[in-house]
């Protein structure tokens, strides 16, 4: 294209792709493309969110289920895979959908805050000097720039609170049970739980909405129960997942009748099988 | 004795055109790239002369006052477009179209031009739908049609009620296509405020960066100026704050003769205005009138609301006086009507200045729902200016300007008295006589710029292959640049009392009093005396503060409304000279018993083309006598 | 006699591109209800003038919503706070007496202040120059009836191609994003059978040259409410799809389904 046209004081472009990469890289060159990739890598985390909160449930089976459970993920492939190993593969899927996730979603930010003249570092663009009336911007669709760095840090406090085991001495490796019970009766911890579950579940309330509209998937037939879905995915993960650090932190779930000592992993399968 | 010589091609009515196209002189495709051509104005005639010329490959250069050529006023129009293509099976030709055309105008247009544009209005239906323009469709995927202002059969294409919205963006795509092509330059912000001549020829322009404040000349072979009517004359009218005679009336003042400003459509059914400071009037579009019913009340100075009002107490003067046409009349005669029940002071509203046009029947005939899928939008937009829902209270409605039928004289090929100089669309004088049919203006812009000037003007430039543009530098155009800042910096020193806008909406006052829906003689004169007056007051205590040399509107309007000014008086003058009532232009001296236009075919059958003769004397009058050969000459009958 | 209002506005002045610009404070009294909000602006501009005073400089043409050239974010809303109204006619009856109105440009980097009120929207134009057209030349087109339109596709094309191109999508969005603009003509064109020999290469070229002037879309739908001519979101959904495919699809063997 050749811009002969001559506008008196004119917009320059702010962004300019220096060369086309080779498909399909071109695609997320773009920033529709890198939207299609936060939808798509949306999908695979949302997943893992559904699937990590019904697998948690096992915990109101007692410490038994819940390490036959964990023990049931490594094992995942039977005796086809060395053992772990398709976790591990599931694993690297989920990083490699967070670092593209993160990464178009930091990239496209950056772009918005070059598009305005006036924009702060994570709240977005704020354009105006007067104050700004939003109309249909929702709290959840404003504070996905904030939600997500929350979720991040969550995600590595979570890990090495239940995973590692660096957040307390008490962690005995294999018995999630107890670990949980452990953590989240703290009442510190459990207050970063829900608090982070709160912000996880209004990422998801705009980004179940918003993947729809980033992958084009758009007919007025069920357009409507694009925003349903959203709030039913929404509901679901909140009351799962909120009932953990709520229920140990009254009581509901502790350690009171534990048979097997923490961190007993033999103990545990023994009674996993008598059951 | 004549110097208007209009190069009407010989030939029967209907050969004129293909035998003029095959006898202009054409320009070899390898040498259309060596001509420049200057294309003012971005509206559906400049868009699509523009984009149409570079296709060809001429190297364009469009210039427009807006931030972009999608802008342009053309946008507004509401109804539609004719097109004689019969798809309606209802006898329409594209003979119908052109008689149609001649007779609405009242037998002062040019039965070439006419039938010319009657020929190609197919065409133009063919381009705009190739180009996605969303025309109206039928269940079965094809075009639609409705029956427009009172015409006969049903040959308007139409787009809701956004028809040249749509045709524009169709337009300004083509342009835009030309542009990324690099076959177009565009100059956007930029004012043109000055013709310039070298040895009698159009050689180029002066303009105005209105951002900052830069005088520039353009040269080129040839100059096309498609900047519109002069219906803000009146200050108050339907057209866009924007629109102004400026570069007519210097093209004017430069040597090109201006044709019947006298003519001037007035549209009749606009919202009223509401107060003083009321800056412009919105137009409803006509087609309301297929389903409205107009009326004022019996009695003089009823205030109370509409619907409290009988039956037996209302007038539906329409319906009363023309049985047959009713509520359709055209523009003209329904205009002058509700001029003539108000002036009896039987109008309505807080300013009593409207008549109403009532909903009530249809809405009981056809229910609420098929109403509004006719006429949603409309209602919604009288709503929201108004505060009252049409589906309830009868509409206010009043004329106002709306189109300019009179303007740049143009010859056949569209070259005004200027050679290299072209007026089309709006701008120019010729399809549309005295009055202009509903849906025909879209029709005239599109078909000068997409099918009649990219003919006609090779045939000049044929002649001029090897001639250089003239050199900016040269002193006819450094002349023309020191004209144009010297007017600058003389609006910027005067210093006065009062804004543009208040000298506009004075001259809008006397023009609307003396020079509006019905003129006589001692208002006429009365103009022409109290014209000069507020003139000359103008130029000595209009305010313009700020500075030349960026963003100033207010030394914009200046420039524009000075032009307003000696328009102004050629109106009058016009007026006065024509002895005899037809279509926009109606002399209360010379009508029928009934009230209506009298014509004066013996004397006035005839073009008045006004040629400047410098500032401190009156123009000169010439005339370019009209034969109907074609259509019979009758009086016209709506009863 | 309608009611008349006494208001107070705060309108941002800005000598030019390159100035700081600030706001200023003017009295507005004894407007009258039917105004339209420009024609209160008008009010204020001749009382400045006769005082002496730089008017304000606004965009504005033909104050019956259809030219898109009026812009101005009023109290923080994009041509005001009535839904699907243009500035020019948003009334003053929507109004209170006593009212304090704060009135700032569009802002964008796109849209850089030309002076006061005014920006340049000209990247639009550099959207459309970028794809925004059926390739017909002058005099190429076939009869109008051969090509036949579903009504409903039709329909669906018109509500994509009612947009006037003034920005207020841009103006409301946290991003500066240009979505609804570009995907109102990409609507508009790749819904009819006239545009689909260009489908993909537009969609290619409009989406990237967006991309070069604007944000980035975070689907809040601000733009929407917006818009005075209430584009649907619809339409960025189908640009999204559209631009995928159009990287995706073999356009020499199109023909081929």
């Amino acid at each position: 294209m050749t811009a002969t046209a001559t506008s008196p004081s004119g917009s320059t472009p702010i962004f300019q792709q220096k060369r086309q990469m080779p498909f399909p890289l071109n695609i997320y060159q773009s920033a529709i493309g890198r939207k299609w990739v936060m939808a798509l890598t949306g999908i695979g985390l949302l997943g893992f969110v559904l699937v990590h909160m019904i697998g948690n449930l096992h915990i109101y089976e007692g410490p038994a289920r819940m390490h036959e459970y964990a023990e049931s993920l490594r094992t995942l492939g039977g005796g086809l895979v060395p053992k772990t190993f398709v976790l591990w593969l599931l694993r690297l899927g989920l990083i490699g959908m967070f670092v593209l996730h993160i990464h178009s979603a930091y990239t496209l930010k950056e772009r918005s805050r070059k598009a305005s003249d006036k924009a702060d570092f994570i709240g977005g663009a704020k354009k105006y000097e007067s104050k700004r009336d939003y109309v249909a911007a929702n709290y959840a669709s404003r504070t996905m720039r904030w939600t997500g760095p929350i979720i991040l840090l969550y995600i590595i406090f979570h890990l090495a609170d239940l995973t590692w085991g660096l957040v307390s001495s008490e962690w005995a490796a294999g018995d999630p049970y107890h670990n949980v019970v452990n953590s989240l009766s703290n009442t510190f911890i459990a207050i970063i739980y829900v608090v982070a579950n709160i912000a996880l579940v209004m990422h998801i309330f705009h980004g179940t909405w918003s993947l729809f509209q980033s992958l084009g998937i758009n007919n007025p037939k069920y357009n409507k129960l694009r925003r349903n879905l959203a709030t039913a995915l929404a509901g679901i993960v909140l009351v799962g997942n909120l009932t953990f650090p709520i229920l140990t932190t009254i009581g509901f779930i502790n350690e009171d009748n534990r048979v097997c000592p923490p961190g007993d992993l033999e103990c545990l399968v023994t009674q996993a099988e008598a059951h | 004795m004549t110097v208007l010589d209009s190069k009407i091609p010989d030939g029967p009515i209907a050969d004129k055109w293909n035998n003029h196209k095959f006898s202009v002189n054409l320009v070899n495709p390898n040498n259309k790239r060596k001509f420049e051509v200057i294309v003012v104005g971005s509206g559906l005639a400049g868009a699509s002369a523009a984009a149409s010329l570079s296709e060809l490959g001429y190297k364009v250069k469009v210039f427009t006052f807006h931030d972009s050529p999608r802008r342009a006023h053309s946008i507004a129009a509401q109804g539609g477009i004719n097109g004689a293509k019969n798809y309606k099976n209802d006898g329409d030709s594209v003979h119908r179209l052109f008689y149609d055309t001649v007779k609405g105008g009242d037998y002062r247009s040019r039965e070439a031009n006419v039938h010319r544009l009657a020929q190609e209005s197919v065409n133009i239906i063919d381009q705009a739908a190739a180009q996605g323009v969303p025309f109206a469709r039928e269940y079965g995927g094809l075009l639609d049609n409705r029956s427009f202002g009172g015409a006969q059969v049903s040959r308007t294409f139409y787009a809701r009620g956004q028809t040249g919205q749509q045709l524009l963006l169709g337009a300004y795509q083509a342009l835009a296509k030309q542009v990324a092509a690099g076959a177009v330059e565009l100059h956007t912000r930029t004012e043109m405020l000055d013709v310039v001549l070298k040895d009698g020829r159009a050689c180029g322009i002066v303009t105005r960066n209105l951002v900052t404040g830069q005088v520039q000349s353009h040269s080129a072979h040839a100059v096309v100026l498609a900047t519109g009517g002069y219906g803000n004359v009146y200050y108050l009218s339907t057209n866009a704050m924007a629109c102004n005679v400026t570069a007519a009336w210097r093209a004017h003042k430069k040597g090109a003769f201006f044709a019947n400003p006298c003519y001037t459509q007035i549209h009749p059914t606009c919202i009223p205005a509401s107060d003083e400071f009321q800056s412009k009037l919105t137009l409803m579009s006509e087609s309301l009138r297929n389903d409205g019913r107009i009326w004022v009340p019996d009695g003089f100075d009823d205030s109370r609301s509409p619907n409290e009002i009988p039956e037996s107490e209302r007038d539906y003067y329409l319906e009363r006086k023309y049985p047959s046409f009713g509520n359709l009349v055209p523009r003209d005669v329904a205009s002058r009507n509700a001029k003539t029940v108000v002036d009896q002071g039987k109008g309505v509203g807080p300013l009593k200045n409207g008549v109403f046009l009532d909903f009530k029947a249809a809405v009981e005939r056809d229910g609420e729902d098929l109403v509004r899928s006719k006429y949603g939008n409309l209602f919604d937009m009288y709503e929201r200016i108004t505060g009252e829902n049409p589906y309830k209270v009868p509409m206010r409605i009043y004329p106002a300007t709306h189109y300019t039928m009179g303007g740049v004289w143009v010859d056949y090929n569209l070259m005004t008295s200027i050679p290299g100089c072209y007026a089309i669309g709006e701008a120019n004088f010729s399809d549309h006589g005295a009055n202009r049919l509903g849906a025909s203006a879209l029709m005239q812009g599109l078909a000068d710029g997409y099918f009649v000037l990219p003919y006609t003007i090779g045939d000049d430039l044929a002649g001029r292959l090897g001639d250089a543009p003239i050199s900016t530098n040269d002193p006819v155009f450094t002349q023309a640049e020191a004209e144009v800042q010297g007017q600058t910096d003389r609006f910027l020193s005067i210093g006065g009392t009062r804004s543009v806008d208040w000298f506009h909406r004075e001259l809008g006052h006397l023009v609307w009093d003396y020079i509006g829906m019905e003129r006589t003689k001692e208002g006429l004169e009365k103009a022409l005396s109290e014209i000069p007056a507020l003139e000359e007051e103008f130029w000595k205590n209009v305010c313009i503060p700020g500075s030349g040399a960026n963003l100033n509107s207010s030394l914009e309007k200046a420039g524009r409304v000075a032009d307003f000014f000696g328009l102004a008086k050629l109106m009058a003058k016009d007026a006065l000279d024509r002895e005899e009532s037809c279509g926009g232009h109606f002399r209360s001296e010379h009508q029928t018993e009934d009230g209506e236009a009298q014509r004066d075919d013996e004397n006035f059958a005839h073009v008045a083309a006004w040629e400047w003769n410098g500032p401190d004397s009156i123009q000169t009058r010439h005339k370019e006598e009209l034969t109907f050969d074609n259509v019979a000459l009758t009086q016209r009958s709506y009863k | 006699m309608s009611k008349e209002l006494d208001l107070k506005l705060k309108i941002w002045r800005q000598e030019g591109p390159n100035v700081d610009g600030k706001f200023e404070t003017y009295e507005a009294n004894g407007i009258s209800e039917d105004m339209s909000f420009l024609e209160m602006l008008d009010v204020i501009n001749d009382n400045l003038i006769t005082t002496g005073e730089v008017p304000i400089e606004f965009d504005h043409d033909c104050r019956e919503g259809i030219c898109g050239t009026c812009s101005l974010m009023i109290n923080g809303q994009a041509h005001g706070h009535e839904k699907a109204t243009t500035t020019c006619q948003l009334h003053m009856r929507k109004f209170d007496d006593g009212d304090t109105i704060t009135v700032e440009p569009f802002r964008a980097r796109a849209f850089p202040v030309v002076k006061d009120l005014v920006v340049d929207r000209s990247a639009f134009d550099r959207i459309i120059e970028a794809g925004g057209y059926i390739s017909v030349n002058t005099g190429a087109a076939s009869d109008a009836n051969l090509t036949p339109v579903p009504k409903e596709a039709s329909d669906t094309s018109f509500d994509a191609a009612a947009c006037i191109g003034c920005g207020a999508c841009v103006a409301a969005c946290p991003n500066s994003a240009a979505q609804l603009f570009t995907s109102a003509k990409l609507g508009h064109l790749n819904l009819i059978p006239q545009g689909q020999a260009q489908r993909f290469a537009r969609t290619e070229t409009m989406v990237e040259t967006m991309e070069s002037f604007f944000g980035s879309c975070t689907n809040h739908g601000e733009c929407h409410e917006a818009c005075p001519k209430e584009i649907s979101l619809d339409f960025i959904a189908f640009m999204n799809r559209d631009y995928v495919k159009a990287k995706v699809k073999n356009r020499k063997l199109a023909g081929q389904k």
